[in-house]
């Protein structure tokens, strides 16, 4: 009988090869959009972990009130020791040392007089330390255009868009005018070692790249550093790992009179994250359920036309003997067969066209080059392929499957034989 | 039931619902037909043929009156009870042949011996059987949008009478065939009629097919009008 049946469902391509094409094609899109949009989103919060937030960041209090305005005159001191508390404290977290700061790029001609100049946006973080993972964090190597990394003191880099707008080759000495943390003025030189490009617009238009101890001593910064930045073992940001390690660091550090102390926050409460860390976390859920609706009306009128059309069938086959429920498990049998069956297919493209995707990117600058929000969009978008999306595509493609001709089979029941028998008739 | 009693309907009536009132198909029938008999029923469009050979069917119920088939009464069948009728002791065939298309002439006759569990080999032999009875033994491996009408049916006889039914209730089987294959349909009937004692029970108005019945029992608005025998 079983037999019987499946030599039936494979001949009559209606009843499989077309509803098989539907759910493959359905999950196909699911599993695509899905590691689609997974990538865009958890690249967009991992790349702006990477250059500014981390995945937890602790700041004085005062500096974080004023996180907007990069305060340096309201930097942490003695970071040494807190960092070496830190660690202690918490270490599956890696954490590293940051000066942000503003101030004007001057380059000089041969004479000492300006040649060009620009305003720059700089990070100060460990490049020369040979323990040190900043550069990797940061794709610095990968990002390098022109020249090399630093690989001294008094080295900097710079975005190859910045470089090429002040007319500055690797090699060529720049000064940075600032203002120290005391609210002194900053004068300090540096030697361009190389051009990065970060496939971010806003970092690309002007940013310098400079080892910590450099930007310490150009803004009489000695053991003070702006932030103490953590990023999580995993590499991922996680909410349910990072609440607990701030309770634990209020708990230590937490002083209300002081507003030097240091206080911790998370990533998604910086730079406006919150909505697009939950977007992340329920996209993948989003989609899957906006999904399922959309396939469960298609299936269920695919499986409706294609139950009405099948009418015949069953009417002869009921009155041959067999039973309602019988048919009707075999029709849900079948459609089993036919969601399992196109949801590998489906599985296999959407993982496919996710991993070209993955690979290859698609390249957006076009529309970011405008682009002013706080959080970092890359310029290449990828997917990214992760363990659910194996098994994502079954919930629509088997349950809406089974949904629509379970739903269609109900007429089945409801009809009598003998109706089922006219309907067979005309 | 007397011995050779094989359906019996007393005071049968059906009634359909047609919007708020209803449309009464069969009006009090009193009916009796015996082992092996070649009978037909004979009326216009609308004269309650066909809703009466679908309740002896077990298809459906009889709204009023007692309809006993085999020594069960339809009216008390459960859904299960009737699809187990259906599956061992009764046949059909139909004006439009209503065999599965996507499966060959072999596979459609040996269906319903599926439903009834019967083993391979027995089950081969059976088909066979059946196939040389309407002779289409050559046939077996071409699938019905491959045959011509007058094929088709045989291999619908062949699919009613493979599992050697007590009854098989024929709705207009010649409807759509022309008058050779008609004659050639209709004399397989009355051969297996002679051979395996079946009883047949047609609904027609068809002159060809009533030439061959040997009782012919006329409706009219719901209404037994004649019952009459052939005298051989």
């Amino acid at each position: 009988m079983i037999r019987f049946l499946l030599k039936g469902l494979i001949r009559d391509r209606s009843r499989s090869l077309l509803p098989m094409i539907i759910v493959a094609i359905g999950v196909m899109l699911t599993v695509f959009v899905r590691g689609y949009i997974n990538g865009i989103m958890v690249d967009m919060i991992e790349q702006t972990a990477r250059f500014s937030t981390g995945h937890v960041k602790v700041m004085t209090r005062a500096y974080e009130e004023n996180m907007d305005q990069v305060p340096n005159d309201l930097a942490m001191l003695e970071i040494s020791a807190l960092t070496g508390d830190l660690r202690q404290s918490f270490p599956d977290i890696e954490w590293v040392s940051r000066i942000k700061f503003g101030g004007l790029i001057d380059v000089p001609d041969e004479n000492g007089e300006t040649r060009s100049q620009g305003p720059a946006m700089g990070i100060g973080l460990d490049l020369l330390s040979d323990h040190s993972e900043e550069s990797e964090r940061l794709n610095l190597d990968k990002s390098l255009i022109r020249g090399s990394l630093p690989e001294t003191s008094g080295e900097v880099l710079l975005s190859e868009d910045f470089s090429q707008k002040l007319e500055v080759d690797p090699g060529e000495v720049i000064t940075l005018i600032g203002s120290t943390m005391n609210g002194g003025m900053a004068i300090y030189n540096f030697t361009v070692s190389g051009t990065v490009r970060f496939g971010n617009t806003g970092m690309d238009r002007g940013t310098v790249i400079a080892d910590l101890h450099d930007v310490q001593r150009a803004l009489d910064m000695d053991d003070a550093a702006g932030e103490i930045i953590g990023f999580f073992s995993s590499g991922f940001y996680d909410d349910e790992i990072a609440d607990p390690v701030i309770t634990r660091f209020e708990a230590q550090y937490h002083d209300e009179e002081d507003e030097y102390a240091p206080v911790m926050v998370r990533l998604r409460d910086q730079e406006g994250l919150s909505l697009y860390v939950d977007m992340t976390n329920f996209m993948g859920t989003i989609i899957i359920l906006v999904f399922m609706v959309a396939m469960s009306l298609v299936l269920w009128n695919a499986g409706l036309l294609g139950g009405l059309r099948r009418y015949g069938e069953i009417g002869i086959r009921l009155a041959i003997g067999e039973e309602k429920g019988h048919v009707y498990r075999s029709m849900i049998n079948e459609s089993i067969i036919v969601g399992v069956a196109g949801t590998i297919i489906g599985t296999a493209c959407g993982l496919g066209l996710s991993w070209l995707m993955q690979t290859h990117g698609l390249d957006i600058s076009e529309f970011t080059k405008n682009a002013t929000t706080g959080i970092m969009m890359p310029n290449i978008v990828r997917a990214r392929i992760t363990p659910p999306d194996f098994f994502i595509g079954f919930i629509p493609g088997v349950l809406s499957t089974l949904a629509g001709t379970m739903l269609s089979g109900i007429g089945i029941y409801k009809r009598k034989t003998a109706q089922l028998f006219k309907e067979l008739e005309a | 039931m007397e011995d050779n009693l094989i359906i019996k309907t007393e005071k049968l009536t059906k009634r359909f619902p047609m919007g708020k009132s209803e449309f009464t198909a069969l009006k009090g029938i009193d009916l009796s037909l015996g082992t092996g008999e070649f009978a037909g029923l004979i009326g216009p469009s609308g004269s309650g043929k066909t809703t009466l050979l679908n309740i002896v069917g077990s298809l459906d119920t009889p709204s009023e009156g007692k309809v006993i088939v085999l020594d069960r009464s339809i009216g008390n069948l459960t859904a299960k009870e009737a699809a187990r009728l259906r599956k061992e002791k009764l046949g059909f065939i139909f004006q439009n042949y209503n065999l599965l298309a996507v499966h060959t002439v072999y596979e459609n006759v040996e269906f319903p011996l599926l439903l009834l569990h019967i083993a391979g080999t027995e089950r081969k032999r059976m088909v066979l059987d059946a196939l040389e009875w309407v002779g289409l033994t050559d046939k077996i491996k071409q699938k019905p949008p491959q045959l011509s009408g007058g094929e088709c049916q045989r291999v619908a006889i062949a699919r009613a009478m493979v599992k050697k039914p007590s009854i098989v209730l024929a709705d207009e089987p010649t409807a759509n065939l022309d008058a050779a294959n008609s004659h050639n349909i209709l004399q397989t009937m009355v051969k297996l009629n002679k051979e395996l004692k079946t009883t047949f029970l047609f609904a027609t108005h068809d002159e060809k097919v009533i030439s061959y019945l040997k009782r012919k029992i006329y409706l009219l608005d719901g209404k037994l009008d004649k019952d009459e025998t052939v005298s051989n």
